[in-house]
C-alpha cells in the first residue's frame, strides 16, 4: 500500500516537473461557428486563429471549440475547458443566451470569462457571478444613444420599430425607448419578425400605416435586409435606421440598392480606413484589418471577428501584470490574478474602441467605440457629423 | 386595417401558401408511397434556392460535389449487394446514373459557371443538380430500412435533415442569398397590383399541380405510384417494384423542393437552414390533409400561408405560434371524425 502510494507520488512529481518549467498560458475559446449564429461565429473563429501563440516569451495556447449556438453545448464546452484543459481564461460565446449560461461555469470554477455577445446583462448588474465576466462588444444602450443623437439631428419625432422576436430585438426595443425618451423621440409602433421568416409584408404595412418619421430595424446579419427591402417596396419614404448587427458586407450584397441611404451606428472598425489619423482607435483597428485580410483575403474584414480579437487583446494586455504576481499559469491563483489584471486594463486601444475597465464596468467602452455610418453607393461611409 | 391592406396581405399569403402547397403535396406523396415522413423536404428547397443563387453569382455551388459523393455511396452499396447475390446485371445502370451523370454535371457546371450566365439555363442546371439527390438519398438511407416502422423512418428522416443542413452550411456559408426576379414589372388586377414575380410563383405552382394530377391520372408510372400508395403488397403482387416507386417518388419530391426553392429565392433571403421552417409549414398543410388527400393538403397549405400573413400584421410576435397551433384543432377534429385504422402493414 505504502509502496504504491510513494510510486504514485513519484509519478505525479515526474509529471509535475516539466509542467512547472514550460508553464503555458491556456485560453479556452467557445464560439458558435455552426447553428443560427454561424454568421457571427465563423468570422469570430477566423479571428481567434489569428491571435499570437507567443507574447513576451510567454507561450499561449488558444483552444477553439464550436458550440453550435446551443447554450447547453456552450456550458459543456466551458466546463470541459475549465476542468480538462485547465484554462486560465475563457472567451465566448457568440450569442447572448449561451454567454449568460456560461456565467455559472465562470463563477463556479473562478475563471475569468470574456464574452463576445452584446447584451449588457452579461456584465450588469455587477454581482458575485458577474465579477468573473467581461465583454468586448459595445452595449446596446451606447449604440442606441448614438442613434438617438443622430435622429434628434434629423428632427425625428416619431419612430417605428421592427426587431427580431428574440433577446436581440427585445433588448434593442428597451434601449431605444430609453434613449429616445431622453431626446423627445416617441416609439409609435413596434413589430417583431423571425430570423428565418420569408415575408414581413404584414409588419411593414402596419409600420407604414402608423406614419412614423423614421423606422429602426433591429436585426443582425443578412436577415436585417428583409424589412429594409419590404419597407422600400411598400413606398416608405422616411429615414430607415439599422443597428450595428447589420454592419456586415453580406447585408449590402443581399440588400442591393434598397439599402442605399440607410444609417447605422457601428464600431469604428467598420470604417477604420476612413477615420481621421487623430482618432485614437484607427491604428489598433487597422492592425486587425491587416491581420484578418492577410489570412482571409482582401475586403473580408468582419466586425464580429473584431470582438474576439479585442478579447484576445484584453488577455494579452492583462498577461504581464498577472505573471508579475508570481502565480503560475494553470493555478487558481493565476486565474484570480488574470481577473484582477483584466479589471484594471486602462486606455487599451483595440479594434472596436478604447477599453477602460473598472470594478463596476466590465465592458469598458465609451463614445470612442461608436461611429455613425451611412450606406452610399453600396459602401459604408463614415459620418463624422452625426 | 382597410380593404387595400387586407388585399395585399391576402396576396402575400397566397404566394407563400402556393409554395407550402407544393411542399405539402410532395410530403403527402412521399408518405403515401414509402411511409416516410420526409422532414428533409425543406433542405431541397434550400439546395435549390442557394445553388441557383451561387450560379447566378458566377460561382460553382458546393452541391456539384455532393452529387458524385452520394453517387459513389450508392455504387458502393450496389457493389456489396451484387457481391452478396452474385447478380451483376443492374450495375451498368447504376454506373450510368450514379457515377457518369454526376461527373458529367460536375464537369459541365465547372465549365459553365461564370459571370453573365443565362438565368433560365442556371435554373435548368440547378434542377438537374438537385433532383437526382432525391433517389440517391432514398437508396442510401431508406431502401435498407424499407420495412421498418413509421417511427423508425421518421427518426432516420430527422438524422438526414441534420446531415443535409450541416452540408448546406459547408456549401453555402452562414449568410443569406437572393436571386434577381425572373420576371419584372407590375400588373394591375382589379383593385390591387401584383408583382410579376408573385404571379409567376402562383402560376408555376398551378401548372405543377395540374402536371402532377395528369401524371398520377394518365401515365403508367403515375398509376404505379398510386397503386403502391393504396396497397404496397398488392402492388408488388402485380409486378410494381417498390424500389422503383420509392426512387421515382423521391425524384419528384426533390424536384418539387428545388423548384419551390428557385421560386422563393427572388422574393426572400434564403439561408442554409431556411428550408426546414418552410417545409414544416408545408407539413402543417399536409397534416390538415391527413397525410393522404392532395387537394385538402393544398387547400390547407394555402390556409397556412394566409393565416401566417394576417397574423404577421395583427400579432407579429406570435406569428409562428398561431401557425403551428393550427395543427391542434385539426388533429382533435380528425381524431373525432375518422375511424382509427392501423396502417402498419
Amino acid at each position: 500500500m505504502l509502496k504504491r502510494l510513494s510510486a504514485t507520488a513519484a509519478a505525479l512529481a515526474f509529471l509535475g516537473l516539466p509542467f512547472a518549467v514550460h508553464a503555458q498560458v491556456k485560453v479556452g475559446v467557445t464560439l458558435s461557428s455552426t447553428g443560427p449564429a454561424a454568421s457571427l461565429g465563423i468570422p469570430e473563429r477566423n479571428a481567434a486563429l489569428l491571435l499570437p501563440k507567443e507574447a513576451d516569451g510567454q507561450k499561449i495556447e488558444w483552444i477553439v471549440l464550436d458550440d453550435a449556438t446551443d447554450p447547453t453545448a456552450a456550458v459543456r464546452n466551458a466546463r470541459k475547458l475549465a476542468t480538462d484543459d485547465n484554462v486560465d481564461v475563457l472567451i465566448g460565446t457568440s450569442a447572448v443566451p449561451g454567454s449568460l449560461a456560461m456565467l455559472d461555469v465562470a463563477s463556479e470554477f473562478k475563471v475569468p470569462m470574456i464574452s463576445v455577445a452584446a447584451s449588457a446583462q452579461i456584465v450588469s448588474p455587477m454581482d458575485d457571478k458577474r465579477r468573473w465576466a467581461f465583454k468586448t462588444p459595445q452595449n446596446d444602450a451606447l449604440m442606441a444613444g448614438a442613434l438617438a443623437d443622430a435622429m434628434a439631428k434629423a428632427k425625428v419625432k416619431t419612430l417605428g420599430f421592427i426587431g427580431f422576436s428574440d433577446a436581440y430585438g427585445d433588448s434593442w426595443l428597451n434601449a431605444m425607448q430609453q434613449a429616445g425618451a431622453a431626446k423627445g423621440i416617441k416609439v409609435v409602433a413596434t413589430e417583431k419578425y423571425g430570423r428565418t421568416d420569408t415575408s414581413v409584408t404584414g409588419q411593414a404595412l402596419k409600420l407604414v400605416s402608423a406614419r412614423p418619421d423614421a423606422i429602426l430595424i433591429a436585426g443582425a446579419g443578412t436577415p436585417a435586409a428583409l424589412p429594409q427591402k419590404e419597407l422600400k417596396s411598400r413606398g416608405y419614404a422616411g429615414l430607415i435606421y439599422q443597428t450595428h448587427g447589420a454592419a456586415n458586407n453580406d447585408v449590402l450584397r443581399v440588400c442591393g440598392k434598397d439599402c442605399e441611404g440607410m444609417l447605422l451606428p457601428a464600431g469604428p472598425l467598420l470604417v477604420a480606413a476612413q477615420l481621421p489619423d487623430s482618432n485614437p482607435v484607427k491604428k489598433s483597428a487597422m492592425a486587425f484589418v491587416q491581420a484578418y485580410e492577410k489570412a482571409n483575403g482582401a475586403g473580408s474584414t468582419n466586425t464580429f471577428g473584431g470582438h474576439v480579437w479585442d478579447a484576445g487583446q484584453l488577455v494579452l494586455a492583462a498577461l504581464p501584470t498577472a505573471l508579475k504576481t508570481g502565480a503560475k499559469p494553470g493555478t487558481p491563483e493565476f486565474r484570480a490574478a488574470m481577473r484582477d489584471a483584466i479589471e484594471n486594463v486602462k486606455n487599451l486601444s483595440a479594434s472596436q474602441g478604447m477599453f477602460n475597465m473598472s470594478p463596476t464596468d466590465h465592458s469598458g467602452f465609451d463614445e470612442r467605440s461608436r461611429v455613425m455610418v451611412k450606406v452610399e453607393g453600396g459602401k459604408w461611409v463614415y459620418q463624422p457629423d452625426l | 386595417m382597410d380593404v387595400s391592406i387586407a388585399l395585399i396581405l391576402l396576396q402575400d399569403g397566397i404566394v407563400n401558401g402556393a409554395i407550402y402547397a407544393l411542399l405539402g403535396m410532395a410530403l403527402v406523396l412521399v408518405f403515401a408511397v414509402t411511409r416516410v415522413i420526409f422532414i428533409p423536404q425543406g433542405e431541397f428547397v434550400t439546395f435549390g434556392a442557394l445553388t441557383l443563387a451561387m450560379l447566378v453569382d458566377g460561382r460553382v455551388p458546393g452541391t456539384v460535389y455532393l452529387l458524385p459523393l452520394l453517387g459513389l455511396l450508392v455504387l458502393l452499396l450496389e457493389l456489396i449487394k451484387a457481391l452478396r447475390s452474385g447478380v451483376w446485371s443492374s450495375l451498368p445502370k447504376v454506373l450510368a446514373s450514379c457515377v457518369a451523370l454526376p461527373l458529367l454535371l460536375l464537369w459541365a457546371t465547372r465549365a459553365y459557371a461564370g459571370p453573365d450566365t443565362s438565368l433560365w439555363v442556371d435554373m435548368l442546371l440547378t434542377l438537374l443538380l438537385v433532383a437526382p439527390m432525391g433517389p440517391m438519398v432514398y437508396r442510401i438511407v431508406y431502401t435498407p430500412l424499407a420495412e421498418a416502422s413509421v417511427l423508425v423512418l421518421l427518426i432516420v428522416s430527422v438524422a438526414v435533415h441534420f446531415t443535409l443542413t450541416g452540408l448546406g452550411l459547408i456549401f453555402f456559408g452562414a449568410e443569406g442569398w437572393r436571386t434577381p426576379a425572373f420576371v419584372s414589372g407590375q400588373l394591375e388586377l382589379g383593385f390591387m397590383s401584383w408583382s410579376g414575380q408573385s404571379l409567376f410563383v402562383v402560376g408555376t405552382c398551378l401548372v405543377l399541380i395540374v402536371a402532377l394530377w395528369l401524371f398520377f391520372g394518365k401515365t403508367l408510372y403515375g398509376r404505379a405510384l398510386r397503386a403502391t400508395a393504396v396497397n404496397r403488397r398488392g402492388a408488388r403482387l402485380v409486378g410494381i417494384s417498390t424500389g422503383m416507386s420509392g426512387g421515382l417518388t423521391f425524384t419528384l419530391a426533390a424536384a418539387i423542393g428545388a423548384v419551390s426553392g428557385m421560386l422563393i429565392a427572388p422574393i426572400t433571403t434564403v439561408y442554409y437552414d431556411t428550408g426546414f421552417l418552410i417545409g414544416l409549414k408545408g407539413f402543417v398543410g399536409a397534416i390538415i390533409g391527413g397525410l393522404a388527400s392532395y387537394p385538402v393538403a393544398a387547400a390547407g397549405s394555402l390556409l397556412v400561408g394566409v393565416l401566417e400573413s394576417f397574423s404577421s400584421f395583427w400579432a407579429s410576435a406570435y406569428k409562428e405560434v398561431i401557425v403551428f397551433t393550427l395543427i391542434i384543432p385539426v388533429l382533435v377534429w380528425r381524431s373525432f371524425h375518422h375511424r382509427h385504422t392501423d396502417d402498419e402493414e
